[in-house]
């Protein structure tokens, strides 16, 4: 494949009909009303040249390079700022303007250093193409010191670590400012200076690194020249080739296209025409890919009798070997159910559809799990019960058509960048925000931005928050009456439950900490405001109560009618790259691919007779069941795929007992990971580069992962196990991944039509795929619930048992940052460690000065399970009597303090409500002190 | 904190039976043994009908119902 380059329309494209009709030099086209002439040519085949404009940005009309003549019309206007009109008549060429395109060059020129062979961006570059475009033979003005002033001593900011800002070659077309602006919503960087003094600045010009700037690479991306350029194509050159893919970090799912020259990957560029980014990024997909060619790799299968003996490495062969035959020994020794497996969101719907196959047919139980467990197993649980679907309502897309948006226990511009960054453009164009969390998340308050209410409620009470909602709303007469009597049930045994005085916003204010009147008024906005979406995350799941605040939600979105539409609905943003994936391919012990129970006959016998093999009916183990299984001594043995649950899973001492009493631990991994170390078998995993498969994201868009490059390790992940499988007895064998995609869309309803092929014509699609929408189903419930009726279900707030005390009087509620991602294996081992070398605790100054405890003092963490030390942040963000951390860092072992209590329906941790003590630490721990030399 | 000490078994299946406290304790049990039934491994539900018949310490009374309800259990998933 050659170096892929979408068409750049200069401007962006407008909704509506086609319907202004013109011609531009001779040649009609029809467009929308609002389009630009610009974007009108280029739809013609007439491509008009520009600078300034590129069409992620709005029209900015600077560079004057783009000038045309209109019949009719006076002068010679920038076709970037000039909308159509009907009969518009419009020349782009002629010598009267080449002449005046020339001039504008000329000056550019003047000013720009004449170093194009050996320039970066030689080959890649706007300006150069434009000199060529417009026919540029010579500079009158001279270049360089004989033109007089100039910017060519500029000084080059390399402060940040993925890329350059050379000023010298800026020609201040504003694209990355307005990209910063407007398409990623951080508005760190500006013009500084008027007239020759301008120039980027990059906050209060502080340098790249020092300022507000998020490396989202937007800026990048829209530079025309060698302005702001990747280190990386600096130091290996101009790429190739490309490889259209599918970024491995969060739900988000961004489409890149990974630029190589040879096999060698120079950068990953966010790809226009992905669904779920359209050309953003943030600055783990775009820049932190270089984890999967660190030196840390485990690239040879390992192999060891006891976890106290060293690894042996071995051939792929005996590692198969040895682990079939442990496999096989344990279960002829302690019975079937005795071992099983855990799938990884981390991992491509083929090799996890593989592993949870191999459990159901070769095993012979169900007891698979997958690390959705401990994020949103709530989430398929509530929604399955109240709308008959295990998945999110929208696209991502469906965001820019909110009138009122609900955020709830969610960060965006930390978890999910890119989606944060289309919410913040329609807050930006006057959207309404609610966010209700404990932090003051930068959301709140953020440039051009301020939510309407911020809800600082109590961890542990979201329940109670919105249940209040729903009081308001049935209470103050704001029910959907019409939607509600048309597409649902059960609404007046609910009814009349939310109605009950214990649920108004008065008395749950002492619980929840949240005024009345203003979640009055939150809930009165939410109701009347038109069209009012909800986002969450794992604020809302990772709760003892985490399934019934999700069926809490989905109760305020059928009672108000926002079900069923674009810029409304109930919305999982999804930690893991393929935690949809995950879920969908029967990684639960109760359900088989697609949500069917496994006590459904039919959905069982369509696997028994393609798999030839009888299945159980019954559910097997979860993860924390498996825990307490091992400890037991009924479970023996463990397969875990790309997961590192001795790092993520709550009450590490219970999780590490749990591991040691295992026979066999089998690891599959790129590294050998925090769960290695109890491991007996570790199988070098692929990274995403390496992958053929697909990913499915938040939105249940189903993307490929196409592999850039050879597997390292010389297999792929699902031949691993079906070459285990076949060792143990049971003839599984796939000639490739496409092979296991076309069985899971002959078996699974919703993925009904779903190949390679079929990606690979139309991009991506979002399940449910069937009959009736072949190529998916963007908004979910439009016409009826896939249940038929949408369900109200009663949502009784119960406490959690998790409650501060005189001895642990704070509440610790754990999440994640912008530049780290889980656990850290992948982020830590890139350049983004430049901005979170370590966890951070962070609590209200308040809590520490009545502990003696400074901004950046050692403390140490307790909970009633465990303890820990890291450095303190002082922060007004928290509520007081509340603190925060991360879990990126597995020296921090933020872990050892959460405990084992979880959400009732599914057992998902509640990693969102410890209480904790907070104690200076006078002298720093041994603990600590490694967490310093990480840190520094 | 109630649940600590605890049997797994015993803690899971009070926590389920506090989200249905407001129900009538017949009606409850019959919610909670029908989510057991979805959703636990047989030996998980044997273990628990085992705590029952042993007495049933510390087990939420409509958890103990909705437990005997869960008779006889098909523990093929154990062995």
């Amino acid at each position: 494949m050659t170096l892929l380059k979408e068409p750049d329309f200069g401007t962006p494209a407008r909704d509506g009909e086609a319907t202004v009709e013109l011609t531009i030099d001779g040649i009609a086209v029809a467009v929308p009303p609002g389009t630009s002439v610009m974007r009108a040519a280029k739809q013609a085949g007439v491509d008009i040249p520009k600078l300034c404009a590129t069409d992620s940005l709005e029209a900015f009309g600077s560079c004057r390079l783009c000038v045309v003549e209109i019949d009719g019309a006076r002068g010679t206007p920038a076709s970037c700022t000039t909308p159509v009109g009907p009969g518009m008549a419009v020349r782009t060429q002629n010598e009267k303007l080449g002449k005046l395109r020339r001039g504008v060059m000329e000056l550019y020129i003047s000013d720009h250093p004449l170093d194009c062979l050996t320039c970066s961006a030689n080959g890649d570059c706007e300006l150069q193409d434009m000199a060529g475009v417009t026919g540029l033979r010579e500079v009158r003005y001279g270049s360089g010191v004989e033109a007089g002033a100039n910017h060519m001593d500029a000084p080059t900011d390399s402060s940040n670590p993925y890329f350059d800002f050379d000023a010298s070659k800026c020609i201040v077309c504003s694209r990355c400012v307005r990209a910063c602006d407007e398409v990623q919503g951080t508005l760190a960087l500006t013009i500084d200076g008027r007239g020759f003094d301008s120039k980027v600045a990059a906050g209060m010009d502080v340098g790249f690194m020092d300022s507000d700037c998020v490396s989202c690479g937007a800026c990048v991306q829209a530079c025309p020249t060698a302005t702001l350029q990747e280190k990386s194509v600096v130091e290996l050159g101009m790429p190739t080739r490309s490889v259209v893919t599918t970024c491995a970090y969060c739900g988000v799912g961004c489409s890149f296209k990974a630029e190589l020259r040879g096999d060698e990957l120079v950068r990953m560029v966010p790809y226009k025409n992905g669904g779920a980014n359209e050309g953003h990024s943030c600055v783990k997909g775009r820049f932190a890919f270089g984890y999967a060619s660190h030196p840390d790799r485990v690239l040879e299968p390992m192999v060891r009798d006891a976890i106290t003996d060293p690894w042996r490495k071995v051939s792929w062969e005996e590692a198969i070997g040895f682990t079939a035959r442990r496999l096989r020994e344990i279960q002829a020794a302690h019975g079937q159910g005795s071992i099983g497996a855990i799938t990884s969101s981390r991992t491509t719907n083929e090799e996890v559809y593989a592993v949870q196959k191999m459990v159901r047919a070769v095993f012979g139980n169900n007891n698979v799990d997958t690390c959705a467990r401990v994020c949103h197993s709530p989430t398929g649980y509530g929604l399955k019960q109240t709308f008959g679907e295990s998945a999110g309502t929208q696209d991502f897309r469906s965001v820019e058509k909110s009138d009122v948006i609900l955020v709830i226990g969610a960060n965006p511009t930390d978890g999910h960048p890119v989606f944060a960054s289309r919410m913040k453009k329609r807050l930006r164009q006057g959207a309404k925000l609610i966010v209700v969390d404990p932090r003051r998340i930068d959301l709140v308050r953020s440039p051009h931005i301020e939510a309407q209410h911020h809800l600082q409620l109590a961890p542990g009470t979201n329940v109670a928050v919105i249940n209040a909602f729903a009081h308001v709303v049935v209470t103050e007469g704001l029910v959907d009456r019409a939607f509600v009597s048309q597409r649902c049930e059960d609404f007046d045994t609910w009814e009349q439950f939310i109605s009950a005085p214990e649920h108004s916003p008065e008395a749950v204010a002492s619980v929840t900490g949240v005024d009345a009147e203003e979640l009055r008024a939150a809930a009165r906005l939410f109701a009347t405001s038109g069209n009012a979406a909800i986002y969450y995350g794992l604020g809302v799941t990772e709760h003892s109560q985490g399934s019934t605040m999700v069926m809490g939600m989905a109760n305020l979105a059928m009672a108000t009618g926002n079900i069923g539409r674009r810029g409304v609905g109930v919305n999982p943003l999804r930690g893991q790259n393929n935690v949809q994936g995950s879920c969908d391919m029967g990684s639960f012990p109760h359900e088989l691919p697609g949500y069917r129970h496994v006590s459904d006959d039919g959905a069982r016998d369509v696997y028994q007779q393609l798999w030839g093999t009888p299945l159980l009916n019954e559910p097997g183990l979860r993860i924390p069941n498996m825990f307490d299984a091992a400890i037991d001594g009924s479970f023996r043995a463990l397969f875990v795929q790309g997961e590192d649950i001795a790092q993520s899973d709550p009450n590490t001492q219970h999780v590490f007992a749990a591991l040691s009493s295992l026979e066999l631990l089998v690891v599959q991994d790129l590294f050998e990971n925090e769960t290695a170390k109890f491991a007996h078998v570790l199988l070098p995993g692929t990274s995403f580069l390496e992958k053929d498969g697909t990913f499915t994201n938040a939105e249940r868009r189903i993307n490929r992962v196409r592999p850039v490059m050879a597997p390292q390790t010389g297999k792929q992940e699902w031949q691993i196990i079906c070459e285990i499988a076949q060792e143990m007895g049971y003839p599984m064998h796939y000639d490739s991944a496409s092979q296991i995609m076309d069985e899971i869309a002959l078996t699974t309803p919703t993925f009904m039509g779903v190949s390679f092929k079929k990606l690979d014509e139309v991009g991506s699609v979002q399940w449910p795929c069937n009959l009736e929408h072949p190529d998916g189903t963007p908004i979910m419930h439009e016409e009826e619930f896939t249940r038929g009726k949408g369900r109200f279900m009663e949502t009784v707030y119960v406490p959690t048992t998790e409650r501060s005390t005189r001895k642990y009087p704070l509440i610790l509620t754990t999440g994640r940052i912008l530049s780290q991602y889980n656990v850290g294996a992948q982020t830590r081992r890139t350049a983004n460690v430049a901005w979170h070398p370590e966890d951070i605790l962070e609590l209200h100054p308040h809590d520490a000065e009545v502990r003696g405890i400074e901004d950046g003092s050692t403390v140490a963490l307790s909970s009633r399970v465990g303890r820990t030390t890291l450095r303190a942040r002082l922060s007004e963000r928290m509520p007081v009597g509340v603190c925060y951390t991360t879990f990126h860092h597995p020296v921090t072992g933020a872990n050892v303090i959460t405990t084992d209590n979880s959400d009732w329906a599914t057992n998902c941790p509640e990693y969102k409500v410890t209480a904790v003590q907070v104690d200076l630490v006078v002298e720093p721990s041994a603990a600590s002190l490694e967490t310093v030399a990480v840190g520094n | 904190m109630s649940g600590v000490g605890l049997p797994p078994q015993v803690r899971l299946a009070n926590e389920i039976a506090r989200q249905f406290a407001h129900r009538t304790p017949a009606d409850a049990a019959t919610a909670i043994a029908t989510h057991i039934r979805a959703v636990w491994d047989p030996r998980m539900k044997a273990a628990l009908i085992a705590h029952l018949d042993a007495g049933g310490e510390d087990l939420d009374p409509v958890a103990a119902l909705a437990a005997a309800q869960l008779r006889p259990v098909d523990a093929q998933g154990a062995k």
